[in-house]
Protein backbone atom coordinates (compact mmCIF):
# COMPACT_ATOMS: atom_id res chain seq x y z
CA UNK A 1 0.00 0.00 0.00
CA UNK A 2 1.31 3.28 1.08
CA UNK A 3 4.38 2.38 2.50
CA UNK A 4 6.62 4.29 0.33
CA UNK A 5 5.23 7.52 -0.03
CA UNK A 6 4.87 7.18 3.93
CA UNK A 7 8.74 6.39 4.27
CA UNK A 8 9.85 8.69 1.87
CA UNK A 9 8.28 11.38 3.67
CA UNK A 10 9.96 9.65 6.81
CA UNK A 11 13.29 9.50 5.07
CA UNK A 12 13.07 13.31 3.70
CA UNK A 13 12.85 14.57 7.54
CA UNK A 14 15.57 12.05 8.72
CA UNK A 15 17.58 13.43 5.94
CA UNK A 16 16.90 17.26 6.46
CA UNK A 17 18.06 17.07 10.00
CA UNK A 18 21.21 14.98 9.29
CA UNK A 19 22.29 17.45 6.83
CA UNK A 20 21.25 20.77 9.16
CA UNK A 21 23.13 18.82 12.13
CA UNK A 22 26.23 17.84 9.97
CA UNK A 23 25.94 14.01 10.43
CA UNK A 24 28.07 11.31 8.58
CA UNK A 25 26.16 8.68 9.47
CA UNK A 26 22.62 8.03 10.75
CA UNK A 27 22.52 4.80 12.48
CA UNK A 28 18.63 4.73 13.87
CA UNK A 29 15.48 6.46 13.84
CA UNK A 30 13.36 6.60 16.53
CA UNK A 31 9.72 6.69 15.84
CA UNK A 32 6.54 6.84 16.78
CA UNK A 33 3.45 5.17 14.77
CA UNK A 34 0.22 4.90 15.79
CA UNK A 35 -1.51 2.00 16.52
CA UNK A 36 -4.56 2.66 13.61
CA UNK A 37 -1.27 2.34 11.36
CA UNK A 38 -1.76 -0.80 9.06
CA UNK A 39 2.33 -0.66 8.15
CA UNK A 40 4.38 -3.38 9.37
CA UNK A 41 7.35 -2.56 11.03
CA UNK A 42 9.34 -4.93 8.77
CA UNK A 43 8.29 -3.72 5.64
CA UNK A 44 9.06 -0.28 6.79
CA UNK A 45 12.48 -1.31 7.46
CA UNK A 46 12.94 -3.15 4.21
CA UNK A 47 11.66 0.56 2.25
CA UNK A 48 13.52 2.39 4.14
CA UNK A 49 16.82 0.52 3.09
CA UNK A 50 15.62 0.51 -0.41
CA UNK A 51 14.75 4.61 -0.31
CA UNK A 52 18.27 5.34 2.06
CA UNK A 53 20.64 3.32 -0.40
CA UNK A 54 23.72 5.21 -1.42
CA UNK A 55 22.64 7.83 1.31
CA UNK A 56 24.29 8.59 4.65
CA UNK A 57 20.81 6.83 6.44
CA UNK A 58 21.61 3.83 4.30
CA UNK A 59 21.94 1.17 6.96
CA UNK A 60 20.35 2.69 10.05
CA UNK A 61 17.85 1.00 11.59
CA UNK A 62 14.20 1.80 12.37
CA UNK A 63 13.21 1.97 16.29
CA UNK A 64 9.40 1.92 16.21
CA UNK A 65 7.49 2.38 19.08
CA UNK A 66 3.79 1.72 18.63
CA UNK A 67 1.82 4.82 20.10
CA UNK A 68 -2.22 3.98 21.06
CA UNK A 69 -5.41 5.29 20.35
CA UNK A 70 -6.82 8.00 21.98
CA UNK A 71 -9.89 9.30 21.98
CA UNK A 72 -11.41 12.18 23.51
CA UNK A 73 -14.81 12.22 25.12
CA UNK A 74 -16.75 14.65 23.68
CA UNK A 75 -18.96 15.40 26.51
CA UNK A 76 -16.53 15.40 29.14
CA UNK A 77 -13.17 16.07 27.47
CA UNK A 78 -11.72 12.85 29.50
CA UNK A 79 -9.56 11.50 27.16
CA UNK A 80 -8.75 7.53 27.23
CA UNK A 81 -6.90 4.99 25.24
CA UNK A 82 -8.97 2.76 23.38
CA UNK A 83 -8.60 -0.75 21.42
CA UNK A 84 -10.30 0.23 17.91
CA UNK A 85 -9.95 -3.41 16.61
CA UNK A 86 -12.02 -4.99 19.21
CA UNK A 87 -15.41 -5.33 19.18
CA UNK A 88 -16.80 -3.28 22.22
CA UNK A 89 -18.57 0.07 22.32
CA UNK A 90 -16.85 3.04 23.15
CA UNK A 91 -17.52 4.42 26.75
CA UNK A 92 -16.18 7.32 28.41
CA UNK A 93 -14.57 5.82 31.35
CA UNK A 94 -15.22 8.67 33.51
CA UNK A 95 -19.06 9.50 32.25
CA UNK A 96 -20.17 7.12 30.28
CA UNK A 97 -20.68 9.29 26.94
CA UNK A 98 -19.77 7.18 23.64
CA UNK A 99 -19.69 10.62 21.90
CA UNK A 100 -15.85 10.80 21.00
CA UNK A 101 -13.06 12.11 18.43
CA UNK A 102 -9.72 10.56 17.84
CA UNK A 103 -7.21 12.79 19.32
CA UNK A 104 -3.81 9.68 17.89
CA UNK A 105 -3.18 6.68 16.98
CA UNK A 106 -2.68 7.42 13.37
CA UNK A 107 0.74 9.44 13.88
CA UNK A 108 4.08 8.94 12.07
CA UNK A 109 6.35 10.60 14.22
CA UNK A 110 9.99 10.99 14.20
CA UNK A 111 11.33 11.65 17.44
CA UNK A 112 15.35 11.41 17.49
CA UNK A 113 18.30 10.00 15.63
CA UNK A 114 20.92 8.40 16.58
CA UNK A 115 23.75 9.15 14.65
CA UNK A 116 27.72 9.94 14.26
CA UNK B 1 37.22 14.64 15.87
CA UNK B 2 35.44 11.25 17.56
CA UNK B 3 33.08 9.16 16.01
CA UNK B 4 30.81 9.26 19.03
CA UNK B 5 27.47 8.50 18.73
CA UNK B 6 24.54 11.14 19.32
CA UNK B 7 21.51 11.77 19.86
CA UNK B 8 19.80 14.51 17.33
CA UNK B 9 16.36 15.94 18.35
CA UNK B 10 13.80 15.53 15.26
CA UNK B 11 10.55 15.69 17.05
CA UNK B 12 8.42 15.74 13.70
CA UNK B 13 5.36 14.21 12.45
CA UNK B 14 4.88 13.51 8.93
CA UNK B 15 1.68 14.00 8.58
CA UNK B 16 1.53 17.36 9.86
CA UNK B 17 2.46 19.58 6.91
CA UNK B 18 -0.27 17.75 4.98
CA UNK B 19 -2.64 18.22 7.73
CA UNK B 20 -1.64 21.95 7.73
CA UNK B 21 -2.36 22.33 4.55
CA UNK B 22 -5.66 20.77 4.41
CA UNK B 23 -6.75 23.11 7.49
CA UNK B 24 -6.62 25.69 4.72
CA UNK B 25 -8.25 24.79 2.42
CA UNK B 26 -10.89 23.62 3.92
CA UNK B 27 -10.57 27.12 5.40
CA UNK B 28 -10.61 28.50 1.59
CA UNK B 29 -13.04 25.96 0.76
CA UNK B 30 -15.75 27.72 3.13
CA UNK B 31 -15.38 31.02 2.55
CA UNK B 32 -15.61 30.19 -1.40
CA UNK B 33 -18.90 28.48 -0.79
CA UNK B 34 -17.57 25.16 -2.52
CA UNK B 35 -18.64 22.30 -1.05
CA UNK B 36 -15.82 19.04 -0.90
CA UNK B 37 -16.78 15.65 -0.38
CA UNK B 38 -13.94 12.83 -0.08
CA UNK B 39 -15.49 9.75 -1.06
CA UNK B 40 -13.60 7.00 -0.13
CA UNK B 41 -14.04 3.03 -0.85
CA UNK B 42 -12.25 -0.27 -2.08
CA UNK B 43 -11.78 -0.63 -5.92
CA UNK B 44 -15.43 -1.69 -7.19
CA UNK B 45 -17.29 -0.94 -4.44
CA UNK B 46 -19.34 1.70 -6.54
CA UNK B 47 -17.55 5.08 -6.36
CA UNK B 48 -18.44 5.82 -9.96
CA UNK B 49 -21.79 4.75 -9.95
CA UNK B 50 -22.56 7.18 -6.56
CA UNK B 51 -21.14 9.34 -8.16
CA UNK B 52 -23.26 9.18 -11.57
CA UNK B 53 -26.33 8.71 -9.61
CA UNK B 54 -25.47 11.72 -7.35
CA UNK B 55 -25.32 13.83 -10.42
CA UNK B 56 -27.90 12.52 -12.22
CA UNK B 57 -30.22 13.97 -8.87
CA UNK B 58 -28.40 17.03 -7.94
CA UNK B 59 -27.31 18.58 -11.63
CA UNK B 60 -30.51 20.59 -11.89
CA UNK B 61 -29.98 22.10 -8.24
CA UNK B 62 -26.42 22.47 -7.70
CA UNK B 63 -23.32 23.39 -9.65
CA UNK B 64 -21.42 19.82 -9.91
CA UNK B 65 -17.40 19.46 -10.47
CA UNK B 66 -15.52 16.15 -10.03
CA UNK B 67 -12.18 15.09 -9.25
CA UNK B 68 -11.62 11.62 -10.11
CA UNK B 69 -8.27 10.02 -8.48
CA UNK B 70 -6.72 7.27 -9.90
CA UNK B 71 -2.99 5.28 -10.11
CA UNK B 72 -3.02 5.49 -13.94
CA UNK B 73 -6.33 6.08 -16.05
CA UNK B 74 -9.26 8.11 -17.53
CA UNK B 75 -11.81 5.76 -17.46
CA UNK B 76 -13.18 7.45 -14.40
CA UNK B 77 -13.75 10.65 -15.61
CA UNK B 78 -14.60 9.83 -19.16
CA UNK B 79 -17.68 8.38 -17.36
CA UNK B 80 -18.56 11.57 -15.73
CA UNK B 81 -18.21 13.68 -18.09
CA UNK B 82 -20.37 12.19 -20.40
CA UNK B 83 -22.99 13.31 -17.58
CA UNK B 84 -22.60 16.90 -18.51
CA UNK B 85 -20.65 17.90 -15.37
CA UNK B 86 -17.33 19.55 -14.97
CA UNK B 87 -14.46 16.72 -14.63
CA UNK B 88 -10.87 16.32 -14.41
CA UNK B 89 -8.68 13.38 -13.67
CA UNK B 90 -5.75 13.28 -11.46
CA UNK B 91 -3.51 10.74 -12.03
CA UNK B 92 -1.86 9.78 -8.29
CA UNK B 93 1.24 7.76 -10.51
CA UNK B 94 1.44 5.31 -8.06
CA UNK B 95 0.26 6.97 -5.23
CA UNK B 96 -2.51 4.48 -2.87
CA UNK B 97 -4.38 7.59 -2.12
CA UNK B 98 -4.83 11.48 -2.22
CA UNK B 99 -3.33 14.09 -0.18
CA UNK B 100 -3.58 17.88 0.56
CA UNK B 101 -1.20 19.07 -2.11
CA UNK B 102 -2.71 17.05 -4.73
CA UNK B 103 -6.19 17.97 -3.83
CA UNK B 104 -5.13 21.69 -4.09
CA UNK B 105 -3.42 21.18 -7.94
CA UNK B 106 -7.54 19.88 -8.12
CA UNK B 107 -8.54 22.25 -6.80
CA UNK B 108 -6.85 24.83 -9.03
CA UNK B 109 -7.52 23.24 -12.20
CA UNK B 110 -11.35 23.78 -11.68
CA UNK B 111 -13.46 26.82 -11.50
CA UNK B 112 -14.49 26.47 -7.92
CA UNK B 113 -15.64 29.56 -7.16
CA UNK B 114 -18.87 28.38 -9.26
CA UNK B 115 -19.33 25.05 -8.44
CA UNK B 116 -21.43 24.44 -5.32
CA UNK B 117 -20.32 20.90 -4.88
CA UNK B 118 -17.18 19.39 -5.70
CA UNK B 119 -16.95 15.03 -5.61
CA UNK B 120 -13.29 13.99 -4.95
CA UNK B 121 -13.28 10.12 -5.73
CA UNK B 122 -10.37 8.98 -3.69
CA UNK B 123 -8.37 6.01 -5.07
CA UNK B 124 -9.97 2.64 -4.35
CA UNK B 125 -8.64 1.14 -0.92
CA UNK B 126 -9.69 1.45 2.27
CA UNK B 127 -5.99 2.38 3.84
CA UNK B 128 -3.86 4.82 3.17
CA UNK B 129 -7.21 7.54 1.88
CA UNK B 130 -8.13 7.05 5.69
CA UNK B 131 -5.03 8.17 6.86
CA UNK B 132 -4.46 11.44 4.52
CA UNK B 133 -6.76 14.85 5.09
CA UNK B 134 -7.64 16.14 1.81
CA UNK B 135 -9.74 19.34 3.42
CA UNK B 136 -12.82 18.07 2.14
CA UNK B 137 -15.61 19.55 3.97
CA UNK B 138 -17.22 15.84 4.87
CA UNK B 139 -16.24 12.10 4.14
CA UNK B 140 -18.19 9.43 3.18
CA UNK B 141 -17.20 6.07 2.43
CA UNK B 142 -18.61 3.26 0.67
CA UNK B 143 -19.10 -0.41 1.91
CA UNK B 144 -20.95 -2.67 -0.52
CA UNK B 145 -22.26 -6.09 0.32
CA UNK B 146 -19.94 -8.35 -1.34
CA UNK B 147 -17.08 -6.69 0.59
CA UNK B 148 -18.46 -8.76 3.85
CA UNK B 149 -20.07 -7.23 6.96
CA UNK B 150 -16.15 -7.19 9.27
CA UNK B 151 -14.54 -4.42 6.68
CA UNK B 152 -14.89 -1.92 9.77
CA UNK B 153 -12.95 -4.28 12.47
CA UNK B 154 -10.25 -4.70 9.90
CA UNK B 155 -10.13 -0.80 8.43
CA UNK B 156 -11.38 0.98 11.64
CA UNK B 157 -9.68 3.87 10.99
CA UNK B 158 -11.75 4.49 7.71
CA UNK B 159 -14.86 3.79 9.38
CA UNK B 160 -13.98 6.50 12.64
CA UNK B 161 -13.17 9.39 10.21
CA UNK B 162 -16.21 9.45 7.63
CA UNK B 163 -19.12 11.49 8.72
CA UNK B 164 -21.22 9.44 6.05
CA UNK B 165 -21.84 5.75 5.02
CA UNK B 166 -23.00 4.31 1.84
CA UNK B 167 -23.97 0.72 1.99
CA UNK B 168 -23.88 0.02 -1.64
CA UNK B 169 -25.41 -3.30 -3.54
CA UNK B 170 -28.20 -4.26 -1.05
CA UNK B 171 -29.81 -5.92 -3.85
CA UNK B 172 -27.39 -8.87 -3.50
CA UNK B 173 -28.39 -9.03 0.45
CA UNK B 174 -30.20 -12.34 -0.44
CA UNK B 175 -27.65 -13.24 -2.01
CA UNK B 176 -24.73 -13.16 1.01
CA UNK B 177 -24.57 -13.95 4.15
CA UNK B 178 -23.75 -9.51 4.74
CA UNK B 179 -25.52 -9.47 8.33
CA UNK B 180 -26.55 -5.54 7.99
CA UNK B 181 -27.44 -4.80 11.43
CA UNK B 182 -24.12 -6.73 12.51
CA UNK B 183 -22.23 -4.35 10.21
CA UNK B 184 -23.94 -0.98 11.39
CA UNK B 185 -23.56 -2.66 14.66
CA UNK B 186 -19.67 -2.45 14.65
CA UNK B 187 -19.86 1.13 12.64
CA UNK B 188 -21.67 2.75 15.17
CA UNK B 189 -19.61 1.34 17.58
CA UNK B 190 -16.54 3.05 16.15
CA UNK B 191 -18.44 6.22 14.99
CA UNK B 192 -21.62 7.04 16.55
CA UNK B 193 -22.32 10.25 14.92
CA UNK B 194 -22.22 8.59 11.18
CA UNK B 195 -25.19 8.59 8.81
CA UNK B 196 -25.34 5.35 6.88
CA UNK B 197 -27.21 4.31 3.85
CA UNK B 198 -28.37 1.68 2.73
CA UNK B 199 -28.57 1.97 -0.92
CA UNK B 200 -28.42 0.25 -4.38
CA UNK B 201 -26.35 2.42 -7.73
CA UNK B 202 -27.83 -0.80 -9.45
CA UNK B 203 -31.67 -0.39 -8.57
CA UNK B 204 -31.64 3.28 -7.46
CA UNK B 205 -32.94 2.11 -3.89
CA UNK B 206 -32.26 4.20 -1.10
CA UNK B 207 -30.57 6.61 -3.21
CA UNK B 208 -32.86 9.38 -2.43
CA UNK B 209 -31.91 9.48 1.36
CA UNK B 210 -28.15 9.56 0.73
CA UNK B 211 -28.64 12.33 -2.10
CA UNK B 212 -31.08 14.40 0.53
CA UNK B 213 -28.52 13.77 3.39
CA UNK B 214 -25.87 15.09 0.97
CA UNK B 215 -28.02 18.12 -0.59
CA UNK B 216 -28.46 19.27 3.27
CA UNK B 217 -24.55 19.20 3.95
CA UNK B 218 -24.08 21.36 1.09
CA UNK B 219 -26.59 24.16 1.74
CA UNK B 220 -25.36 24.16 5.20
CA UNK B 221 -22.01 25.34 4.55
Amino acid sequence: MHELPVINSILKVVLKHAHDNHVKQVVAVHLQVGELSDLEDKWMQQYFDHLAKGGIAEGAKLVIERTPVVMQCSACGHRYVADLKKDKKLKCPECASEKNTLVSGREYFIKNLEAI
Amino acid sequence: MTDEIRLIEVKEDILADNTQLAKQLQADLRKEKTFLLNLMASPGAGKTSLVIETIRKLREKLAIGVMEADIDSMVDAEKVAKEGVAAIQIRTGGFCHMDATMVKTGLDAMDTQNLDLVILENVGNLVCPAEFDTGAIKNAMILSVPEGDDKPLKYPLMFTVCHAMVINKIDYLELSDFDLQKCKDHVLKLNPDINIFEVSCRTGEGIDAWVKWLEQEVKAL
